[in-house]
This record gives C-alpha cells, structure tokens and sequence, in this order.
C-alpha cells in the first residue's frame, strides 16, 4: 500500500448536482466531495441514478443544474485527458481487433506507441498479438479489453459503469484485482455496480444512492439504515452495526 | 497531441477498414445502386428522345437515392457498442470526426456513382457534346453538397425517433438549389450549353454549408 | 400588457375588415384579369408576412445557440408555425388565381416556386422538432433554421436562373403597378401582419404556459419522494 504519493484532496466535488429528462429527474440534488487515490463503489438499485451521475461526470450528460469540479475545473474538456470511462457497451468496433482498437483510440489522446497499447492490454490479462476481432470475443475479454482502452492514457479518474455486468467470475476477479492495483498507484476510480460483492476487499468507501440522491457513504458493505429523505447527500459514515 | 488532420486521416482511415471488412453493407449498396439505374430504365424509356434531355435528372435523382441510403449506415456502426461516448470523452475535437465522416461518405458515394454513370451512359447512349471535364468537376462539387449536408443531418437524426425518414426528410428540402444545380449544369454540359452560372452557384453553396457544418457540429454531436 | 391584447384585436379585426373591403371593392379592377386578380391582395402580402416570420425564427436561432435564452427558442418556434401557414395560404391562393386566368394549376414563376422551397424546408424544421426528445430540440432546430435560412439565398438566385432560361407565365405584380393598388396592397401587409403578430403572440403565451406546467411538474417529481408522483 503506498501512501506516499501525495494525491490531491477532493479530486472530485459536486454540489446540488440535478439533472432532469423532461419530467423523470434522475439526479435531486447529489451533493460530495470525492478524495484522491481511491476506489469508490457506488451502489444502488436501478433508477436510483448511478449511470447518470457517471456519465454526468464523464461530461456526456450536461446537468440541469448544479455544479462539478473534477480535479479543479468545471469543464470536463479542459481534464478530459486524465480521465478514463468505460460503461457496460463495450465502446469498441466488434470489427477490428484489440489492437486495432486501441490503437486508433490511443490516436485520439495523441498517443502513437503501439508498444503504449500492447502494454495496457497485457496489463488486462490478454494478448496483444490476437487478430481475432472484439465482436467475437467472451463478455469478459471484451470488458476488459474496453477497460485496456479506458487506461490507454494513464488516467488519473477512472469512471467505470458496471464493468463486470456479464462477465464470468475469473475475468471479474481478475478485473477488480487489476482495478486494485491501480489504485495503489495513485488513481480514483469510480465504479458502478450490481455486484457489490467483486468489491468487497477492494472498495475504499460505498456510496449508496437511491431515487437520485446519495443515502449513505459507508466503510463496510452493509446498507445504511434509512434515516427518512434528507436534503442532499450527506457523508453518514461508518455504519456501527 | 495528435493534430486535428491526423486524427481526421486515423478516423478515416478507420471507417475505410471497417467498411471494407463488413462487405455486406458494400455489396448491397452496390446492388442496390444497380436496381435503381435498372428501374429508372423501365420508368423512362431509354430510346425515347425526350428522356435524353432529361438523363441529367435522372442520373442526379439516382445519386440522391443512393446516397441516402449510404448516409444512414455510416453514423449507425458509431452507435453499435456506444462507440461515439468513446470519442466524445477523448479530447479529439468534433470537427476532426465531421470531416473523417464526410469524407469517407464521400468515397463511398463516389464508389457508387462510378458504378452507375457507365450504366447510364450506356442504357441512354449519353454523349457529352460539351467539355467532359466540366463534367466531372459538377459531380465532385455536387456529391460533396450531398454529403456535407447528408453527413450534418445523419448525425443530427441520430437524436431522434424515426431515425433513417429524418434524414431524407431534413436533407431534400436544402438540397434542392443545388439539386438544380447539378441537373441544369449535367444537362447543359450534356447538351453542349454553357453551365458557368451553376457551377459557380454549386461552389459557393458547397463553401457556405461546409463552413456552417463545421461551425455547428459540435454543438450537435453534445446535444445530448 | 395583458390589456393590450384586446385592444390590438380590435384594432387588428378593424384594420383587417377595411383592407377586405378595400380588396374586394375599393381597388380599381384590373383590365386583364378581372376581378379574380384580387386575390393579389391575399397571395402577396402573405408571402412577405411569411418571409418576415422566418426572418425572425433566424435570428431567434442565432439569438438561441449564442445565448441559450428559452425565450428566443419559444420565438423559433411560433414564428416558422405562423410562418407556415402564411406560406401556405400563399400556395393556395396561387393555384387559384392561376387557374381561371391562365387556365392551368400551377406555375413554376419565381415567388410561387420560392414559396414551396421555404415551405418545405420549415415544415422539415418543424417535422424535427417534433421528431426529437424534448431536451435537445432547441439546439438541434436552431442549428436546422440556420442552415435552412443560408439556403434561401440560393433559393431565389437558382430559381431566378432556372426561370429566365425557361420563362414561365410570371403571377401579376411582375411590371408597374398601379399606385391605387399599390396602396391596397400595402393596408393588407399591414393588416395581414397585425393579424401574424397577435397570433405569435397568443401562440408564444401559450407555448410559455406549457413550458411553465412542465417546468413545475418536473420540479414536483424532483422535490417529492419518488413513487408518489406520476
């Protein structure tokens, strides 16, 4: 574990966070701050609003209102090359190989090392080598080639939504113990998911959320008790049960 | 930091490899292209006179149909896998991916026309009596208002129900002058008559939408 | 400003009701034509009104994608319906003038062929509005009135091109005109856009009610407890 690598507090803040469609608000107001150098789960049932607070963090939701600072700026475009995303679509064209694939994405963060590419997909456990295209690879090579594309530029965020939806249990396990690692180096990472249990020795704090907001922020993985609605999102702590 | 050219040519390049591999889709736009020559064939008699006059049209009017179908397919491969959140979180610029787009629809729709135009020429026994260049220089300007546009409105379609009607349906009507356009000028280079005005007209239409395409995307591709 | 609306209405039904009368009675009759010729004072003045309404809806646009200012994407809106029907009733009129006088439905002359140009590209525009999902309409129609409005430029230049190569019979006011009717002529554009803005008017109220009810339902389910709205 290393802990001298000194990360910046509050990588992440968001402050009244609301965003609507249309008459459906799936997020109501999601207030909190997010420290360095952590895995945080986040957790929930569905509807409660998790891929839409991702992906409002990963600037492809614009909020209603509200307001985000990640890594001090409130553009996601001005930081958009230290941050990683991956979703539960495997962002990738089934035509082409891993390779291929990276490749082209690594063109797009203005890396042109094939060795760069190569080296993130052994990092996931597959080879370099295999021509063979991603259409026709099992779910769990094809998330963690999607997520060799999402740590193609050494990013300092990684937003991942629900990565191991699918995914046989060696590729997941093998996932969250990678995903681990690279939190000891020094990285946040934000990961949506069902399956809290894959995270239980890994995840640093839960976040809980329901109907839009976060109900509780939690060490251990053990839902908080409900304390009714309450304005915001409000750090609850470690649940003594 | 890649240069916004190189990641036009890497996107480019990329679509060009995934449309060869998927042959599908060429081959039955291919055929399709064929079908439509084929049909306008039995609509308007070949042999007949006045449908000499009118093979401009109908060359341009097959282009259109061609082309339409073309578009729709090119922005569908970026929704399979929700590819395009991939390079919408990456700091490439939008125009980079407009003009990759574009360009690769133009060299698809240009595969097709040069499919098409032999078999015009021959089903209509055409002859250019004026300067064939000029000939050439009206499709290349004509194509790329097709898809300039065709491109802008694909893209914007993708944001709305009945996908593939929104399309033609936004793209027809500001065609239309430069459909004029490429007609009167194929026909009167055809026929041996002077085409300056519409070409001229075909340049700055192509100048005047290309820019405000590229002003605009991005504000459609983020419109979310 | 709410008392204003009635009085504009009387005013506009007054100013409306001594330009018929003028159309239909007071203008000296034409020699040719007749009176079916009358219907000049419907067909022309609807063509500028419309015209001028679509002027508006872009700089609406350009006000909106600059700004982002609901208010001008409401404008947008109102003003290529209202637009419309303008066009439409300019499209209707033609082929009925036509038709008695030069005995066939349609002509290609330049202002009744422009007409159907603009007329299909805003019911395009209108089309995608209804077409797309509520959050992203406003961008996505201002960016089409854009397009759509730098296309009519190149409307009119290529249809005036195409008409002098193949002339056609041009529909009345292609000459002088007499100054009487000239005077007609000009009391029904101002009648006719009386008449468009209290009808924008009471479109916009009602667009903006709309907007403010959904506004308030969205703002309910935000506030209340999920499950015990819908």
């Amino acid at each position: 574990m290393t802990e001298n690598t000194p990360v910046p507090v509050n990588v992440i803040t968001v402050s009244n966070l609301i965003k609507q469609f249309g008459r459906f608000a799936a997020l109501r107001g999601v207030t909190a701050e997010f420290s360095g150098g952590k895995l945080y789960a986040i957790l929930g049932d569905n509807g409660a609003g998790k891929t839409t607070l991702l992906r409002t963090l990963a600037g492809l939701n614009q909020p209603s209102s509200g307001e985000i600072a990640i890594l001090g700026a409130s553009k996601f475009h001005d930081i958009c090359q230290q941050v990683g995303y991956m979703a539960h679509p495997s962002l990738l064209y089934d035509e082409m190989s891993g390779m291929e694939n990276l490749e082209y994405f690594a063109r797009l963060y203005g890396i042109t090392s094939r060795e760069r590419c190569a080296e993130v997909i052994r990092a996931v456990g597959l080879d370099p080598e295999l021509v063979r295209p991603v259409g026709q690879y099992s779910q769990g090579m094809r998330q963690r080639m999607s997520l060799a594309r999402a740590l193609l530029n050494d990013p300092k965020i990684l937003l991942l939504d629900e990565p191991f939806s699918n995914v046989d249990t060696h590729s997941a396990t093998e996932m969250v113990r990678l995903l681990a690692r690279t939190r000891d180096q020094g990285k946040t990472l934000f990961i949506v998911t069902h399956q809290a249990s894959l995270l239980e020795g890994a995840a640093d704090e839960f976040v809980w959320m329901e109907s839009g907001k976060i109900v509780g922020r939690t060490r251990e993985l053990k839902r908080p008790e409900r304390h009714g609605e309450s304005a915001g999102g409000n750090l609850t702590g470690e649940n003594s049960k | 930091m890649t240069a916004p050219t190189g990641i036009t040519r890497v996107t480019l390049l990329k679509d060009l490899r995934l449309e060869w591999r998927s042959k599908d889709a060429i081959n039955s736009m291919l055929f399709f292209s064929l079908l439509v020559v084929v049909v306008f064939s039995f609509s308007f008699d070949p042999s007949a006179e006045e449908s000499r006059q009118i093979a401009g049209g109908l060359i341009w009017v097959a282009f259109l149909f061609a082309a339409v179908v073309a578009l729709n397919q090119t922005w569908a491969r970026e929704l399979r896998n929700q590819v395009l959140d991939a390079y919408r979180v990456s700091p490439a610029p939008a125009n980079s991916l407009f003009i990759a787009k574009t360009l690769g629809n133009f060299i698809f729709v240009t595969v097709l026309e040069a499919l098409m135009t032999p078999l015009f020429v021959v089903f209509y026994r055409l002859r250019a009596l004026g300067p064939a260049w000029q000939l050439l220089l009206v499709a290349v300007l004509g194509t790329w208002a097709l898809v300039v546009n065709g491109t802008f409105f694909a893209a914007m379609s993708l944001r709305t129900r009945s996908r593939e009607i929104m399309l033609p349906l936004l793209l027809f009507p500001i065609s239309i002058p430069a459909l004029l356009a490429m007609v009167q000028s194929t026909t009167a280079i055809l026929n041996g008559e002077g085409a300056r005005f519409w070409i001229v007209l075909l340049v700055t239409y192509d100048l005047v939408f290309t820019t405000v395409c590229l002003l605009l995307f991005e504000t459609v591709l983020n419109a979310e | 400003m709410r008392k204003a609306f009635p009085i504009l209405g009387v005013l506009t039904a007054i100013l409306l009701s001594y330009a018929l009368y003028m159309a239909l009675v007071g203008a000296p009759t034409e020699r040719t034509m007749g009176d079916v010729q009358r219907i000049f004072y419907y067909h022309v003045p609807s063509a500028w009104t419309a015209f001028i309404l679509f002027f508006i809806n872009f700089g609406a646009s350009v006000l909106y994608l600059i700004k982002r200012n609901p208010a001008a994407d409401i404008v947008a809106l109102v003003s290529a319906e209202v637009g419309v029907v303008f066009c439409t009733v300019v499209l209707v009129t033609g082929p009925i003038w036509a038709r008695p006088v030069w005995g066939i439905w349609w002509t290609w002359d330049m202002r009744l062929t422009s007409t159907l140009v603009l007329w299909l590209i805003y019911v395009s525009y209108l089309f995608l509005r209804r077409f797309s999902s509520s959050g992203q309409t406003p961008l996505l129609a201002a960016a089409l009135a854009v397009l759509g409005a730098l296309c009519v430029p190149f409307v009119y230049f290529s249809i005036w091109f195409f008409r002098t190569q193949h002339p056609q019979p041009v529909m009345g006011g292609g000459g002088s005109i007499d100054p009487r009717m000239l005077h007609v002529l000009l009391i029904n554009w101002l009648a006719f856009s009386c008449f468009a803005f209290l009808v924008c008017w009471s479109r916009y109220r009602l667009e903006k009610l709309q907007r403010d009810v959904d506004h308030a339902h969205a703002l309910e389910s935000l506030l209340a407890p999920r499950g015990s709205v819908r």
